[in-house]
Formats: C-alpha cells, sequence, structure tokens
C-alpha cells in the first residue's frame, strides 16, 4: 500500500479515536494516537488475516494480542476499518451492553478480539502460548504483540522475555510503544526501564528500532523481524512513539494519557485530522 | 456401614495417572508445568508426550498466560503447580486471561491445603476453594481420592470452559470404585441417613466416612455426601437430603470463609434455611507438621465431624 493510502486511514483513525473517548468522557486517546500508524500498518499491510470471516483459532492466520489494552480506541478503530465489524459500532464504545467495552474482551465476541486485556503484562505470555502451538499444528503464520514501554515494568513480561529465547519460540514480533511516558509522568522518572536495547538482548531476543510515524521505518523494520523469524530467536521492536501523535495539544506530555478531550477541545483535534474514510 | 477399600494411594498420582490416559486419548491435551513435574505426577505424560509438554519454569503467571494463548489454536492446557501457587499467585492471570476470556484452561492444583504438611503454612492454601469459585465462568471441583481424582482429570478435558481441579498430597484410603462416572456438578450419595446430612469435599470425604462408623455406633444415622464439584454446586442433590435429614455438617480442608460451607449455606439459607455446622480451619493460618497432626490441631478431623454432627441434631430440636 502507498504510504499515502496508509496516511489517510491512519488520519481517519484517529478522528475516530479523539471522538470516541470525547462522546463518552473517558478512555485512552494519547497511547491510542501513538500506536495509530503502527497498527494501521499491521492490519492493512503486514498481517495475513480475515476481517470478513472472524475465527477465534486464528488458523493460517497471523494473530494480534494488544497486551497494553488501555489504547483499544486505536484497535477498534482499526478493526472497523479493516472490516471486522460496521465503523458505526465505534458510537457505543464504553457504553452499557457494547461489544466495545472499555478494556478489549472477548465477552462480547466482538470479531477481531481473541483474549482480554487492560491488566498489563499478561499478552507477551498469551502471544508466546499461541505461537508455540501454532509451531504444534505446524501453522507457518506469525504472532505480533504490543506493549506499552511503561507496561514493561510489570515482572511477567520478563518471565516470558525468558520465556520465550529458552525455548526458542520465533515466530513471535513483539512491539515495543516507547513513548516514555506513563499515568504518574515520564517512565524515566516513574520507573526508569535502564538499558532497555541491552535488556532484550540480554533476555536473548533479536532486537530492532523503529520509528512508529515513518511508515518507510515500519515497512523495512517490519519486513526485516518478518525474515528475522524462523531463526530459532523471538524478536522484538523498541518503536519511538509520540503520545498523542497528530493532535498538537496532545504531544509532549503525560498529560492525554487517559483524559479525554471536550467537546472544543475536540473540535480544534479534528481540525488537524482529515476526514477521509468518512466518520462514524 | 462399611466401605469397600481399594488400597491407598494420594490424589496428585490420581492426577499424573488421569493425565498420562489424556495424553493417549486426546491430541489436543498439552500440558504445562512450574518446575513441580515430580510431585504433580506429571512425568507420565512428559515422558510419552514431550512435544505437548510445556516446562514454564518458576515463573507461574506467565505459565498461565501461556496456556490461555493455547487455547486459541484449540489445545486444551492443564498447568500443573501447587495449589497457592495456582491461584493467590496468579488470581489476576486466572480471571482475565482465564476467567474472563472464558479459555479452556483446566488449573490443576497439588499439594492444597493443611495435608501438605510440613513445608508449612506458606504453601498450605486455605483460601483456593473461595478465590476460583468467586470467578464467573469456573467450574471447581475436589475430588476425594484417588480414584476419583483421576476420573475428574479425565472428565474436564471434555468439559469446555475453565476449571479448577484441587487435590493434594497425602496417601489416603480409595474408596471410589476404580470404575465410577465421574459427572461434574452431580454429587455422590455415599450412605443414607435420616438424622444429619454431611456433606464433604477432597481428604474431608473419607474423614467423614469414619465418623459415620462412630456415629453409627451411637446411634445417629447420618447421610453423607460427596460434593466432589463445588462450582456449580448440585443443589437438589443437597435439597433432597436435608428435607429428610434437617441439618447438615459440612466439612472440607479449606477456611470456614468461602469455601464449601459457605456455598452450601448459601443455597440452604435462600430455599431451606435448617441449622447447618461447619468444619473448616476457621480463620487462621497452619504450621509446620505431619498431615493427620494438623489436621487435628487445625479441628478438621473424624472427631471434629462427629462433634459437629452431635452440635447440628441439637440445634435442629431447639429451632424445632
Amino acid at each position: 500500500m502507498e504510504n499515502t493510502a496508509l496516511a489517510g486511514i491512519a488520519s481517519q483513525v484517529r478522528r475516530d479515536i479523539v471522538r470516541m473517548v470525547s462522546a463518552v468522557n473517558s478512555g485512552h486517546p494519547g497511547g491510542s494516537l501513538g500506536c495509530t500508524d503502527f497498527l494501521t500498518y499491521l492490519y492493512f499491510e503486514q498481517m495475513q488475516h480475515n476481517a470478513a470471516d472472524f475465527q477465534m483459532g486464528g488458523k493460517n492466520e497471523d494473530l494480534f494480542f494488544l497486551s497494553n489494552g488501555h489504547i483499544s480506541p486505536v484497535w477498534y478503530s482499526v478493526l472497523a476499518r479493516a472490516g471486522y465489524f460496521p465503523a458505526a459500532e465505534l458510537s457505543t464504545f464504553r457504553k452499557l451492553g457494547a461489544r466495545l467495552q472499555g478494556h478489549p474482551s472477548t465477552d462480547k465476541n466482538l470479531p477481531g478480539i481473541r483474549m482480554a486485556s487492560g491488566s498489563l503484562g499478561q499478552g507477551l505470555s498469551v502471544g508466546l502460548g499461541a505461537a508455540q502451538i501454532k509451531k504444534l499444528n505446524q501453522d507457518p503464520t506469525l504472532v505480533y504483540t504490543l506493549h506499552g514501554d511503561g507496561e514493561l515494568q510489570e515482572g511477567q513480561i520478563w518471565e516470558a522475555a525468558m520465556y520465550a529465547a529458552a525455548n526458542k519460540v520465533d515466530n513471535i514480533i513483539a512491539t515495543i510503544d516507547a513513548n516514555g511516558r506513563q499515568i504518574d509522568g515520564d517512565v524515566d522518572e516513574v520507573l526508569s526501564l535502564g538499558d532497555l536495547h541491552q535488556k532484550w538482548v540480554s533476555f536473548g531476543w533479536e532486537v530492532l528500532h523503529m520509528d512508529g510515524h515513518d511508515f518507510d521505518s515500519i515497512r523495512s523494520t517490519m519486513q526485516q523481524a518478518k525474515a528475522m523469524t524462523g531463526n530459532g530467536k523471538p524478536v522484538v521492536i523498541i518503536m519511538k512513539t509520540e503520545m498523542g501523535q497528530g493532535v498538537d495539544y496532545m504531544m509532549g506530555s503525560h498529560k492525554w494519557h487517559g483524559v479525554a478531550p471536550n467537546a472544543e477541545q475536540l473540535q480544534v483535534a479534528l481540525d488537524q485530522l482529515a476526514e477521509t474514510l468518512g466518520d462514524y | 456401614m462399611e466401605f469397600e477399600v481399594f488400597g491407598n494411594k494420594d490424589t496428585r498420582s490420581g492426577f499424573g495417572e488421569g493425565l498420562a490416559v489424556l495424553g493417549e486419548q486426546n491430541p489436543d491435551v498439552v500440558a504445562l508445568c512450574a518446575d513441580l513435574t515430580g510431585s504433580l505426577k506429571m512425568d507420565a505424560f512428559q515422558k510419552a508426550h514431550p512435544e505437548r509438554f510445556f516446562q514454564a519454569g518458576i515463573a507461574e503467571a506467565n505459565m498461565i498466560g501461556l496456556a490461555a494463548g493455547m487455547t486459541i489454536g484449540g489445545k486444551i492446557p492443564f498447568t500443573g503447580t501447587f495449589a497457592n501457587f495456582s491461584t493467590g499467585r496468579v488470581y489476576d492471570q486466572i480471571r482475565q486471561s482465564v476467567a474472563y476470556s472464558k479459555k479452556n484452561v483446566k488449573i490443576c492444583a497439588s499439594h492444597a491445603g493443611l495435608t501438605l504438611g510440613e513445608d508449612g503454612a506458606t504453601h498450605q492454601v486455605l483460601e483456593d476453594i473461595g478465590m476460583m469459585r468467586m470467578l464467573p465462568n469456573m467450574t471447581v471441583i475436589v475430588p476425594a481420592d484417588f480414584n476419583q481424582t483421576k476420573q475428574a482429570t479425565i472428565a474436564i478435558a471434555a468439559h469446555e470452559g475453565p476449571v479448577y481441579l484441587r487435590f493434594g498430597r497425602p496417601v489416603m484410603p480409595i474408596f471410589v470404585k476404580p470404575d465410577a462416572e465421574f459427572v461434574i456438578g452431580k454429587a455422590d450419595v455415599l450412605a443414607e441417613g435420616t438424622d444429619v446430612t454431611i456433606i464433604a469435599c477432597g481428604h474431608m470425604v473419607w474423614k467423614s466416612i469414619e465418623a459415620l462408623k462412630e456415629l453409627h455406633a451411637i446411634g445417629i444415622s447420618a447421610e453423607l455426601i460427596n460434593m466432589h464439584t463445588i462450582k456449580p454446586l448440585d443443589e437438589a442433590a443437597i435439597l433432597k437430603s436435608v428435607g429428610k435429614t434437617g441439618c447438615v455438617v459440612t466439612a472440607e480442608e479449606h477456611m470456614m470463609n468461602g469455601g464449601l460451607g459457605e456455598a452450601v449455606s448459601q443455597v440452604l439459607s435462600r430455599q431451606y434455611p435448617v441449622p447447618q455446622e461447619y468444619v473448616a480451619v476457621n480463620d487462621t493460618f497452619g504450621e509446620s507438621g505431619t498431615p493427620m497432626e494438623l489436621m487435628t490441631k487445625y479441628h478438621i478431623d473424624t472427631p471434629d465431624v462427629v462433634a459437629a454432627v452431635k452440635r447440628a441434631i441439637a440445634r435442629k430440636s431447639i429451632i424445632i
């Protein structure tokens, strides 16, 4: 897909995100906007998947697990825009009885979701389990996971990281949303991750880096990551992003991690984001 | 009041044998263990099916997540570790990735309760039934002896959904017939009686069988129900029995808070209030000791069942 086409989809996804959270005055726009380009690329170019006929088992399809479940708005929008369910359903986000729960769940059978997430640190383990069964089932497709950088403070992530290398789970590509921010402030101030690159290297992973807002960087890195699979080592990508990317007043701070824009602020945001596919 | 005894074995060995049978019968069954393969008796499965056995190391949270993920490709994962590390240590992982996500994971927990013995209170979980039965979508099973643990292990593979299977360490008499059918949610009435209903699970079923003999000798006719499934609870069996006996004793190797007794009392208080007495650990941690010493000290032994029966029957006459 052309970069301009991807950028067009991403712009619409960003509109969806700010409209969804503003409508219910809750949700997490910051990380959602920061991961928009990545998830757009993943679903519209990288992954082999079947939006029209969602199967929980995902046999012979690439699987994606969102470990940092609070950025559900971007995932819901990308899933809808990719054809998993009607975009009109985005208007039900966080409302009573909706399939679009505050954090992703399988409870209401929303197509595209295979595991609940929200309580952090669990998605890498889940992805590894799914990846090992793909191997057992001789299914050559891959497993992708996404994690926040703050989420890496959870101990379970490192249990999983150790397990993956020890067991040569080489059909998984984990991506870290390295925006450097979390609820209470900068990751470095709240609880520094130290040398993140070296941590993953020492845990036995192949480590790549990319700019999460440059489709050329995303494409080349994701292609490289895919080429690295099957070689006995798990692959992680440290993706540099900006929390709130695309909405000027949300960028450069942790303050829009979990705060929704009011009507006036929403309009300012929408003025910066072209409507490309039609608002829901 | 005679019960045929088929020998003596630990319930965990019943799990190990059941898992080995499943390994042969069902290619979708996979097993995970957190560095306790020998203690959980998972060696036979591991040896026969190394490609379907996953050693998680001492990392239980990751093990539960792995198991949840493994269901997605259609497998039926059985996780094995001590009951304490199968529940309290990984409650949030079970809650989100297994129970809420309705994943077909079988959480198999050995060394439950005081009868873990000498290792002491750090390992003697007495809250696990309560934690697991509070979770929506979770089935909770506490088989009574070796044979029943083997039968239950095989049965849960055919049940779609999360299951908590609790068993233990000590060698105990085997009294469930080797060819008995295990039906999830259907209680076993082991003895019929008219004066009191004893509802027990796990090792306390044998202790209650022993109590039956003493009760019989003093002229008390006790009905004994092996309530191997705590959730879903066989309410019909409870109501049918108490309708006849008019009082209940519950017996479990668990805290009084949250366990079998509390589950039974919920049924009775809403539908058929009768006196109930509890044989359970009363809001205290355990300690080191032999399993049988601990059962005596913490009042979950045969004499405690007998005493509770007498109290329940006495209260029955007061209410009437």
